[in-house]
């Protein structure tokens, strides 16, 4: 069971701040680590925001999740200069590799598989994101060694 | 004193490649050689070169060195700071051909480059509000708030005939004196960090090399229109822009550049930092107004401009990064220095960023006027692989579509609307005759179609529609009536769209259509072909 009091505390920490919606549901995303009814519920009791418009901002920003997500999120870029310096041919094998298509996660709940919009680092293009790490000048084999090294970690801490 | 200065570049690129580490190397070494006294490390921005590794400059001797790893470094240190021998193997060289650069400004790659709105980017310390105010900083700032008034200000900024940075290119200095004629307070002004267009990051590497700038660039503009507030909205995924962008607000602060009784002038103005949760269309200043707001970024009707009624319902100025790093230039210098760059219609200079199948991809900052072919090839070095250039996407996915005939075609503002095209967000998205123009159409419809915010049906359901127009083409099994039908289509959201997303998204399909339809007719008949 969460402790839903977490979502009081950060609401109040917000008090000083006007509209400060996305902040909260950054903060309790963080601190639950997806935006699940109960929690969003919360959220507006606390705020006195209506539960509808909270969902309504929750499903509009990619950076919310009201699903829960793997270990660690793999987002690949496929944006024109992404595109024309081959990013289709490191996504096929990066699906190939995790057995799994677009916005899935793998049945080990190891990684989830996203889009990414242009994350501005085109110049070492293509380029994927791994949780906060970015990683450029991708080639399909760069990619899938990058992939197992997580999941070595992954092993390694289980 | 030290006698050896150390810039090493440390923006996204070059972070992803290892700076930190090579960082933490270089420090820790100076301090085992006990050169820590003699040489500072400085960290700064980027220095325009990338997807070359980490990139060091050593000053006084000005030599450049990319790809440094950390066991690199001893070397550097042993060989270069205390023998004086460059280490040749590290050394940048712009073009293979020619001698190596000797100092910053002096490769190949900067000699068409005017630097106003980068010209600190790169050289000084950005987290240093010391060194901004060592290189004019904040002078601006002063001379407005001490000898000018707010319509003084305006009136300079209208003589100098900036057009916003953002892709619009509406006069700067007549939307401030929309504002500034509006009775309502508080006034607010917004920096529109916000960038999202696929190959565009000039405004990340500005806000990364020179946040001052932004930050004396948006007090400037809460003088002329009378704010007291302003906000920074800032992608979220830009974590160092972000960092970076706090510490100088704060520093600012500290040093009595913000807040309360500026300059003992009576104006006062702070800066908050807004960060957005990942929605391309908060670009649009409308949504972006939403987005503060707490609320899902959708664009609003216009009018009222916000100019007028914006944030929160009062007047509001939103500005880009690149058009406010471009104004304490302008009040220092003068409109009339100002319009000695670039040309008569589109002053000033424009930063853009280089990307897609290009030798030398990065940022850079050039005079309005400047040919497309000076870019590819002076700038750029031209296509790797010995491929030939098919075409050029000018500002973003959003952007129009530019082919050989148009190399030579001096870029600006008003040749570029003549042929539907225009500078946008400053990406230069460049092509080689290898790739498929039937799929990097898809590719544009799919981004499309993924980020319309859903609001009006054209753009929600005229992109879906398009890309699966497309999907039946590239499979091969579309017709001559698909094409059409796609082309109609394009149009009508074109007209009719409520926002310059689902306005701006047909521009490259209609502009690919114009110029290579015949690549659409023939994936046609190949799936026809292929059927018979």
């Amino acid at each position: 069971m969460q402790n839903l009091d977490r979502v009081d505390e950060i609401v109040k920490s917000y008090q000083d701040v006007k509209t400060p919606l996305i902040y909260i549901l950054k903060d309790v995303q963080k601190e639950f680590g997806y935006l699940s009814e109960e929690v969003l519920t919360r959220v507006a009791l606390a705020t006195k925001i209506p539960l509808s418009e909270i969902y309504g901002v929750a499903t509009f920003y990619s950076l919310f999740t009201i699903k829960p997500k793997g270990r660690h999120i793999v987002r690949c870029c496929n944006n024109a200069p992404c595109f024309v310096n081959g990013s289709k041919e490191v996504l096929d094998k990066i699906k190939e590799y995790l057995g799994i298509e677009m916005n899935e996660t793998t049945p080990d709940g190891m990684f989830t598989l996203e889009f990414t919009s242009c994350l501005g680092l085109c110049a070492v293009a293509p380029v994927m994101m791994v949780d906060d790490e970015v990683y450029g000048n991708l080639t399909p084999e760069k990619a899938v060694a990058i992939l197992k090294d997580y999941k070595m970690k992954g092993l390694s801490n289980a | 004193m030290h006698r050896i200065h150390i810039l090493i570049a440390m923006d996204s690129h070059t972070l992803a490649q290892g700076a930190r580490a090579v960082r933490d190397t270089l420090i820790k070494e100076l301090e085992m050689a006990s050169l820590q006294n003699e040489v500072k490390v400085i960290e700064t921005g980027s220095v325009g070169i990338y997807n070359k590794g980490v990139v060091l400059v050593v000053f006084p001797d000005g030599v450049y060195y990319t790809g440094v790893k950390v066991e690199d470094v001893a070397e550097i240190i042993s060989e270069h700071l205390i023998k004086g021998r460059v280490v040749e193997r590290l050394r940048y060289t712009d073009v293979p051909s020619e001698p190596a650069p000797k100092a910053v400004g002096e490769a190949p790659r900067f000699g068409k480059q005017v630097r106003v709105v980068l010209k600190n980017a790169g050289r000084i310390d950005p987290d240093s509000i010391e060194e901004y105010i060592a290189n004019d900083g904040y002078e601006a700032l002063g001379k407005a708030l001490t000898q000018m008034k707010p319509e003084d200000v305006i009136a300079e900024m209208k003589k100098s005939g900036l057009q916003g940075r953002g892709g619009a290119f509406f006069p700067t200095g007549l939307k401030w004196s929309f504002a500034a004629a509006e009775k309502a307070q508080p006034k607010y002004i917004v920096c529109n960090a916000d960038e999202g267009e696929p190959g565009t990051f000039k405004d990340r590497l500005i806000l990364e090399g020179d946040p001052h700038a932004v930050i004396e660039g948006m007090a400037l503009a809460g003088y002329a229109v009378g704010a007291s507030m302003g906000y920074v909205y800032i992608r979220g995924e830009y974590k160092m822009s972000i960092s970076r962008i706090r510490r100088a607000i704060e520093q600012a602060r500290q040093h009595g550049l913000l807040g309360n009784n500026i300059f003992g002038s009576g104006f006062s103005f702070d800066i908050e930092v807004r960060e957005g949760a990942g929605a391309y269309i908060c670009g649009e200043e409308t949504a972006l107004i939403e987005s503060i707001e707490g609320k899902r970024g959708e664009p609003r009707d216009k009018p009222p401009f916000p100019p007028s009624v914006g944030l929160w319902g009062k007047p509001t100025i939103v500005n880009n990064v690149e058009t406010l790093a471009n104004v304490p230039q302008i009040i220092l210098k003068g409109a009339d220095w100002f319009r000695t760059l670039g040309t008569e219609k589109s002053p000033g200079t424009k930063v853009f960023t280089m990307v897609g199948n290009i030798n030398n991809p990065g940022l850079i900052e050039v005079p309005m006027g400047i040919t497309l072919r000076e870019i590819i090839y002076d700038i750029g070095h031209g296509i790797p692989g010995g491929k030939g250039f098919k075409l050029a996407q000018m500002g973003g996915t959003t952007g129009g579509i530019l082919t050989a005939e148009h190399l030579d075609l001096p870029m600006t503002v008003e040749n570029l609307r003549e042929i539907g095209a225009g500078l946008g967000s400053g990406a230069l998205l460049v092509v080689d005759d290898s790739q498929d123009v039937v799929e990097l159409v898809k590719n544009f419809v799919e981004f499309f179609n993924h980020e319309s915010c859903g609001k009006c049906t054209l753009c929600r359901e005229g992109n879906g529609r398009l890309l699966q127009l497309l999907e039946r083409i590239s499979s091969g099994h579309g017709s001559i009536e698909d094409i059409d039908l796609m082309e109609s289509l394009a149009t009508t959201m074109m007209r009719g769209a409520f926002c310059g997303l689902g306005q701006a998204a047909p521009i490259p399909i209609l502009g690919c259509l114009k110029y290579f339809r015949q690549d659409f007719v023939a994936a046609c008949s190949a799936g026809a072909k292929a059927a018979a």
